[in-house]
């Protein structure tokens, strides 16, 4: 059961096949097997995942009607605050600290009945690209446990794999949603930036941080995506307009007559050869569905990676200046309160997030405010406005999603700009707050490990990714024979 | 031998700043929904966003931003059709985020003026200060600092955090430089403070109690040589708790900056906290090294965007002008100048105000406010609105005094029984036994009995001598305790020694 889609487990309970409970165990058995090699999960909530699994099954044994994912077990990335649940971000400055409110996602979530299964390792703060930089050890790629699995969310894209758990949420300030999907041969979505409440996601960068769901197969996410989307009057950049039909999208994959816009300048140069080829092969399967391919030309992308590690940096110097070791989290120091803040930030933080804050600090500083926080958000505008301009030419954007497949651990640690350099190709919706998606496109010919097909879409209209990601998914899959995490080498109890 | 102020402004010329920070009597904080009620037991007033939990998001009150607008119009500002909150990023373990969310150079309201009027020997004056800004921001917590001499943080053991004020809205209004005040600068400054404060508690915003810190006034003080165009170095006076404060803090300042210029000393640019008890200043934060707080655009609030429509429907609910109100108060009541002044020094106009709106006669009501009632608020170091007494109760004495069952003197007693919080009108005359004896059997008993005990007295009356009466009537007054009315028992005597 645990190798089957959410859908698939959601109609197993609804027939009474299999109980949430027995679902639920299922899982938390595989966690238990597994976890050990993979290391996706920081916190594993056994008797609250059980809890919860039996009031689902109770409400569903007493004839109530339940929401469509009602029962399946998820994994949620540890950036979303949970009442009662540690919460570190993959940081040690939270260790030990336990929110106490939820998140609205984690409201969501529980109303929805899916079952909270743990919280997931993840880059600290949401600052990588790999989770080698989690204060908890990295987790590692089920295709190959010597690689990374993404980041920063690579916790839960390696749960996915692995077959821990079903449906995940991710969160997205310059591609941790889509990078991790990408190089585990799973699906991340990014919906439009305050199609999904902020409130309780832990920020690093309040203007580009999105939580969005991850999956196995595209109709997965997009029920995901439907049970946490929606407006919500704590969070004040929240979209206050009807949920894009993401499920009824998904049911009814289709690109006939559609236009699909190539960005050139998201190819080429940097790009690994099996993942372009991959990509060019999806493109073909999409024309013989009868899109129309065009090429778009975004010339301000080339900036989209320079204005990034401006802005996020810049917003996160200030997010993360509240862990100060007054209210919560660690304490380290003595004296002054100035001397215990500086001790704690000292040992609290690691190597990446310092190197963050001292960026933005410095690129808000008086005297050099305009020349780099002022220029990023002039670019900013320019590259929502080449997103505007290949709109008109496109209904929908594609691109490789990452430029490689999954490094080797520690390949790129000493590296920051190689490292940042995975994200070229997702950064832009994020500049830009429009939707990303990223699906499975094969597996590279080089090493044998998954690539992803990225697709973006305007605004609110995420509807288009579901659309266009269902289509192609059903070719690949009959193509391949089925889902490509069949391939996957199988992890078994040590 | 300090610098006498008459020295000062022979030589040097003052300019003003003025920033005044209001808390808004909004029911809820600028960015939560956790109450604003004053005095709270600590840290009970909080949730998670205010107190910078990590995950939580603010909210703006939309209260918040009509009130400020209120405040922006009245001021006759500009209305920003389009402004921003900015975060203003330092570390100060009170403030839950380690940055304020404020205004910053998008401003909600721009460009105003307040012309206020003082009383002075060469009659009254008049002065129009410049508003430059008028911005929405966050208050901060509080500390405690705990187990040092002082309360300050200097010398404490430990602090302790109190996050309750944390988040409440706070309008800060900021003056354009005031120049061309010379001599009058304290009272200008004064006066400026009392007629915003006026204009503040008429629109009903805040309860701008300074002494409670719901108005805080940080006063720029510089001198410059007469003549000379370059403005002097200022200092920043804060801790300025009251009106009279205000006056003293900057005639102080301007003293002492005086002494410093003479003896060709430089003035320090820093924060001064002003002292009750001495009428001094003493040095704060050095502000020579302007602080960098790298504002930005507070990404998690959407920009504030008022409708035109929004901005006319409160504009159209603004009250009268104060300078309005008191003229037309003055013109009812036929006060003199001096007289009204009097009442707006002492704040007591608008319990005059409600007393005379309760039936009383306006000059009774000036004079109960303004005399009694005044000095025992002035003995306390009060208030006078903050004494257990109410116009309701002032009217009510009035009442009785008209009617005749109180005298000025009993009815004395009774307001020092109401300020002692003894109950109403009705119970202290009952418990204290206050009443005017106006029985005529029992006054003409006493009268019978001071007669008896100084016939001498009583026969020089008779044969004409009506000052010696005197003597009688301060015997029957002593007989009934004081509560006798005077007068009554005079024309009694008179009559039953057949000079009536």
């Amino acid at each position: 059961m645990i190798n089957k889609s959410a859908v698939e487990m959601a109609e197993a309970l609804n027939k009474g096949e299999i109980t949430s409970v027995e679902l639920t165990k299922a899982h938390l058995k595989q966690i238990s097997e597994v976890d050990g090699q993979v290391h996706a999960f920081l916190h594993v909530d056994t008797q609250g995942a059980l809890e919860q699994a039996s009031q689902v099954d109770a409400k569903r044994s007493a004839g109530e009607k339940l929401p469509a994912l009602a029962g399946v077990p998820l994994a949620l990335k540890d950036v979303l605050v949970q009442k009662g649940i540690p919460t570190t971000c993959g940081s040690k400055m939270l260790e030990g600290w336990r929110p106490p409110y939820d998140s609205t996602v984690v409201r969501k979530l529980k109303e929805n009945g899916i079952v909270i299964l743990g919280k997931t390792n993840m880059d600290e703060f949401a600052m990588g690209s790999s989770t080698e930089n989690s204060a908890y050890g990295p987790s590692r790629n089920p295709w190959d446990l010597t690689r990374i699995p993404g980041g920063s969310g690579g916790g839960s894209s390696a749960s996915l794999a692995s077959f821990q758990a079903p449906l995940a949420i991710g969160t997205d300030t310059g591609g941790s949603i889509r990078q991790p999907a990408a190089v585990t041969g799973t699906v991340g979505v990014k919906p439009t930036y305050g199609g999904v409440s902020r409130y309780g996601l832990v920020a690093f960068s309040s203007s580009l941080d999105q939580a969005g769901p991850c999956a196995r197969t595209v109709l997965d996410a997009a029920y995901l995506h439907e049970a946490i989307a929606g407006h919500d009057p704590l969070d004040s950049t929240s979209i206050n307009a009807p949920v894009p039909a993401v499920v009824a999208a998904a049911k009814n994959g289709n690109v006939k007559g559609m236009k699909i816009g190539v960005i050139k300048e998201l190819q080429g140069d940097g790009y690994q050869a099996g993942v372009l080829k991959l990509f060019n092969e999806s493109l073909e399967i999409l024309a013989s569905l009868g899109a129309e391919i065009v090429e778009v030309s975004c010339k301000y992308f080339d900036y989209a990676l320079a204005a990034y590690y401006l802005i996020a940096p810049s917003e996160c110097s200030s997010n993360l200046a509240r862990f100060d070791a007054m209210r919560y989290g660690i304490r380290n120091g003595q004296g002054s309160a100035e001397e215990v803040m500086n001790a704690t930030r000292q040992i609290g933080f690691g190597r990446e997030v310092k190197r963050r804050i001292i960026l933005g600090t410095y690129a808000l500083s008086s005297g050099y405010y305009d020349a780099y926080y002022g220029s990023a958000q002039k670019v900013r505008t320019l590259i929502s406005r080449d997103f505007e301009s290949a709109f008109k030419l496109a209904d929908v954007l594609v691109s490789p999603t990452a430029p490689t497949t999954a490094f080797k651990i520690g390949e790129k640690s000493n590296d920051p700009i190689a490292m940042y350099l995975n994200d070229i190709a997702t950064i832009p919706t994020n500049l830009a707050g429009i939707g990303g998606m990223s699906l499975p496109s094969g597996l590279a010919a080089e090493d044998g490990l998954p690539a992803g097909f990225q697709i973006m879409a305007p605004a609110m209209k995420d509807d288009l990714m579901y659309k266009v990601g269902a289509a192609l998914e059903a070719e690949l899959n009959t193509k391949w024979q089925g889902p490509i995490l069949n391939s996957a080498p199988k992890l078994g109890a040590k | 031998m300090a610098l006498k102020f008459e020295d000062v402004i022979a030589k040097y010329e003052p300019a003003l700043g003025l920033e005044v920070h209001v808390e808004l009597g909004t029911a809820s904080k600028m960015f939560c929904g956790c109450n604003t009620v004053f005095g709270a037991a600590a840290n009970t007033q909080t949730c998670p966003v205010c107190l910078g939990l990590p995950g939580a998001l603010p909210v703006v009150n939309g209260k918040a931003i009509e009130y400020t607008i209120a405040i922006g119009l009245a001021l006759n500002c500009s209305i920003a059709p389009y402004s921003r909150f900015a975060r203003k990023n330092y570390f100060y373990p009170d403030m839950p985020k380690n940055f304020q969310t404020s205004q910053y150079d998008e401003p909600i309201c721009t460009n105003g003026y307040l012309d206020i009027t003082i009383d002075t020997d060469e009659g009254s004056k008049d002065f129009r200060i410049e508003i430059e800004r008028v911005h929405m921001e966050e208050d901060t917590g509080k500390s405690l600092h705990m187990g040092g001499a002082t309360g300050r943080i200097h010398g404490a053991d430990y602090s302790l955090l109190d996050y309750n004020r944390a988040g409440i809205p706070l309008v800060e209004i900021v003056t354009k430089v005031v120049y061309g005040c010379g001599k009058y600068a304290p009272e200008v400054a004064r006066a400026y403070v009392s007629e915003l404060r006026d204009i503040l508690r008429g629109l009903g915003v805040s309860d701008v109690k300074m002494e409670q810190g719901s108005l805080r006034c940080d006063a720029n003080v510089s001198l410059r040589p007469i003549g000379s165009e370059k403005l002097g170095t200022r200092s920043e006076t804060k801790n300025v708790n009251s009106l009279k404060s205000v006056e003293r803090a900057i005639r102080s300042e301007m003293i002492r900056h005086a002494e410093l210029l003479n003896s060709n000393q430089r003035v320090i640019q820093e924060t001064r906290h002003f002292h009750e008890d001495t009428g001094l200043t003493t040095s704060g934060r050095s502000k020579e090294q302007a602080e960098d707080y790298r504002y930005f655009p507070e990404p998690d609030l959407v920009p504030i965007a008022p409708s035109k429509e929004l901005i006319a429907k409160i504009a159209a609910t603004l009250p009268e002008k104060p300078s309005v109100r008191r003229k037309k108060l003055q013109e009812a009541w036929q006060v003199p100048d001096k007289e009204m002044a009097a009442m707006i020094n002492a704040d007591v106009l608008d319990l005059v105000e409600a007393t005379v709106k309760l039936g009383a006669d306006p000059t009774r009501a000036r004079s109960w406010w303004l005399g009694e009632i005044a000095r025992i608020a002035n003995e306390k170091a009060v208030a006078a609105a903050d004494l257990a007494i109410s116009a309701a109760d002032v009217a009510e004495v009035i009442a009785l005094i008209v009617k005749g069952e109180l005298t000025d003197k009993l009815a004395r007693q009774v307001v020092e029984a109401l300020i002692n919080g003894e109950g109403s009108v009705a119970k202290i005359i009952e418990t204290r036994g206050i009443k005017v004896v106006s029985d005529d059997s029992s006054l003409m008993a006493a009268i019978e009995r001071a007669i008896a005990a100084a016939p001498d007295v009583a026969e020089k009356v008779r044969g004409g001598n009506i000052p010696a009466s005197g003597a009688l009537i301060g015997a029957v007054m002593k007989d009934s305790k004081g509560q006798a009315d005077a007068a009554k028992v005079r024309d009694l005597l008179l009559k039953h020694l057949g000079q009536g």
